[in-house]
């Protein structure tokens, strides 16, 4: 039997609420309220209420814990992401992987943790202003929530599709390393995307949250930040929706918090996103803008052994060989990596219908997937995305793919064809509703060469979404200054992966750990002494 | 124009449509056996109540679309969805998958994402696909 650390706390008497069950309005007042519980909202909950702030965590999805977590597609998808985890860009060019439940994606996740690359850092210096994001002062903060979050590189041999990416890399020349990960007592099943059932992940739903109630936080679950009402230059109320028991549409009670700071941390699209419906100042039009994705292609290889992709820890191995074979502002650079292979992800990522669709996933035991992470945000035709609001309010990303962005996808198809050819594939299918699969490395490259690089055609995703709030130093290209601080709202913070000015170029969570640390810290000095109630 | 049509009819019955396009998009996935078609059907309606309200709203026009007798002949070529021969519907569902229209070729994928996780989520699915299914935790 695994012990539930929510069950548990809840038990002990944690106050952590579920709005759909509210019979009436309600407010709350705090030093500090959170929006969103994800890397960003759960690292700064940890850090304020350890300095004794008395802190309002809200978050729009459900509280679900390892006792809910089945490793079942159907209902991970629906209960645990943004939008069943088919959360699409406005023309629907691209398919959009992001968390929704307490936690974030933290919870969904499949546990990469890299450290904020030293020339992402080098480029944000150079080009935002920002002199305090060296990798030297950073490394303190990066190493506190290492420490914290047990991340190590994965010491058992990786699963056969990670393995096959390091054989085929390697045959190549290509460098391949091990991943580091933030697991405890990982028992290697594979299914961390949707929700990990033996707490053996050490996200924000075991660790910083839990450690936040054991301190009095208040967490108010299924509760959608509508918008901040500000007096001047401060906010000074968050209101807030009760969504109903489908937590899906709005239910029919308010929740205001009243608080000192506010600290956004809703992720990239819904953090800009409140901003938007709040009426923020936003003088030189930077809010929501410049929103980042690292648009991913994939490349699914037969192999004649079992790979079983769906089981093992799914992300192990990575190469960033072709993050430097160009310049960071010359042409786009990728990040090879695999996902898990699971039936309705595989299934609705696959192209085609009927029986060749079916002969296809009918392989799956023998499938081997490849995906190419590009990193986005470095030159002038990668300028990324822009947020805006549906009718309803809610937030929908435009995001053109450029043909800055096309070329590495056509270099990263046959990349990835070369590599899997490499490891003993005896056919590779760039995932494009006109591709064949395809025997050798040269039919890959002809085939890839002769493929419309057009939107719903070429199969584009993203788990990984960054912007939209972004830090600098001057307030005409940025949303934030470099403490994480509205540039013209006193009291408001942006604390998540949406403060990026560029993407990362590597699996985002422990920037966000690491820089947010930093900041959280900072702002529990600023804010003081709690006040006496 | 049609997307306005369509959404009048949205509010119709969709459960034929869609059960003739499940027929045709799972030709060889599907089991040899009436549940499993209905089961495919059930996980469609199941996928689209977890959808938000905006996204489902899109859904209801794509369908209006697909179910209002003059923009599912001028868009879909289908005359009704009951006497459609698979042959009909595989032919629309490849003219909107290889479309040079972005739009149409959108609503394929909207289809193709609803009716692969409406089955492929079942047990019932897995067998085919050699997909174990989830390990037990000991």
């Amino acid at each position: 039997m695994i012990a539930d650390p929510i069950a548990q706390g809840l038990l002990r008497g944690w106050k952590a609420y579920d709005a759909s069950t509210f019979d009436r309005d309600r407010t709350f007042d705090a030093d500090v309220v959170i929006i969103g519980t994800g890397a960003g909202g759960g690292t700064t909950a940890e850090i304020l209420t350890d300095a004794g702030l008395s802190v309002v965590l809200i978050e729009e999805g459900p509280l679900r814990s390892s006792r809910d977590f089945h490793m079942l597609e159907r209902e991970a998808y629906p209960q645990l992401y943004q939008e069943s985890a088919g959360r699409r860009t406005k023309d629907k060019g691209i398919v959009i992987l992001q968390g929704r439940a307490v936690g974030g994606s933290t919870t969904v996740n499949w546990t990469s943790s890299f450290r904020t690359p030293p020339q992402t850092l080098d480029y944000w210096r150079e080009h935002f202003g920002l002199a305090d994001y060296s990798e030297n002062a950073l490394a303190p903060w990066f190493e506190r929530m290492e420490h914290r979050l047990s991340v190590h590189p994965w010491d058992e041999p990786p699963n056969e599709n990670n393995a096959l990416l390091a054989r085929g890399a390697n045959k190549l020349g290509i460098p391949t390393a091990i991943i580091p990960r933030n697991v405890k007592g990982c028992y290697n099943l594979g299914y961390c995307g949707m929700g990990c059932p033996t707490n053996a992940k050490q996200s924000m739903l075991v660790t910083t949250i839990p450690a936040a109630l054991d301190r009095g936080a208040i967490l108010i679950s299924r509760a959608r930040a509508q918008h901040l009402a500000f007096a001047g230059d401060r906010a000074d109320t968050l209101q807030c929706a009760s969504l109903d028991a489908s937590g899906l549409q709005p239910g029919p009670h308010t929740i205001t918090i009243r608080a000192r700071t506010f600290v956004i941390a809703g992720g990239a699209i819904n953090s800009p996103a409140l901003l938007l419906r709040s009426n923020a100042p936003d003088p030189y039009g930077t809010l929501g803008k410049r929103t980042f994705l690292h648009p991913t292609v994939i490349s699914a290889a037969t192999m004649p052994e079992v790979v079983a992709g769906y089981s093992g820890a799914p992300q192990s191995i990575y190469s960033d060989h072709f993050l430097h074979t160009n310049a960071l502002d010359g042409a786009i650079g990728y990040k090879l990596e695999v996902p898990p292979l699971h039936p309705v992800l595989l299934a609705t990522t696959t192209p085609g219908f009927g029986v060749p669709s079916a002969k296809l996933l009918a392989r799956m035991p023998h499938l081997q997937v490849i995906i190419a992470l590009m990193r986005d945000g470095f030159h002038p035709q990668s300028t990324g995305g822009s947020v805006g609001l549906r009718d309803d309010g809610t937030p929908l990303l435009d995001y053109p793919i450029t043909p800055y962005v096309w070329d590495g996808a056509r270099r990263a198809l046959k990349s990835m064809a070369q590599i899997q050819f490499a490891a003993g594939a005896t056919s590779v299918l760039p995932i494009h509703e006109a591709a064949q699969p395809v025997t050798s490395f040269e039919e890959a490259e002809r085939l890839v060469d002769a493929l419309p690089m057009e939107i719903v055609r070429a199969s584009v995703v993203s788990a990984h979404v960054m912007g939209g709030c972004g830090l600098g130093a001057d307030p005409r290209s940025s949303v934030i200054d470099g403490t994480g601080r509205h540039h013209h709202l006193e009291n408001v913070y942006v604390f998540d992966g949406s403060a990026f000015p560029t993407s990362i170029g590597a699996n985002p969570q422990l920037s966000i750990y690491g820089m947010v640390a930093r900041n959280a810290s900072r702002l529990a000095g600023l804010v003081g002494a709690p006040a006496k109630r | 124009m049609l997307l306005a049509l369509g959404g009048c009819a949205a509010a119709g019955n969709h459960r034929e449509m869609v059960r003739a396009i499940a027929r045709v998009m799972l030709q060889g996935a599907l089991p040899n056996d009436r549940d499993a078609l209905d089961t495919a059907v059930r996980g469609v309606d199941v996928a689209i109540a977890g959808l938000p309200p905006a996204v489902q709203g899109e859904i209801g026009q794509l369908f209006g679309l697909l179910e209002f007798p003059l923009s599912r002949r001028l868009m879909a070529g289908i005359g009704s969805w009951q006497t459609a021969s698979d042959a009909d519907i595989a032919a629309f569902l490849q003219s909107w998958r290889t479309s040079n229209a972005a739009l149409l070729r959108s609503g394929y994928a909207a289809l193709h994402q609803l009716v692969m996780a409406g089955w492929y989520g079942n047990e019932a699915a897995w067998a085919r696909i050699g997909y174990p299914g989830p390990p037990r935790i000991v």
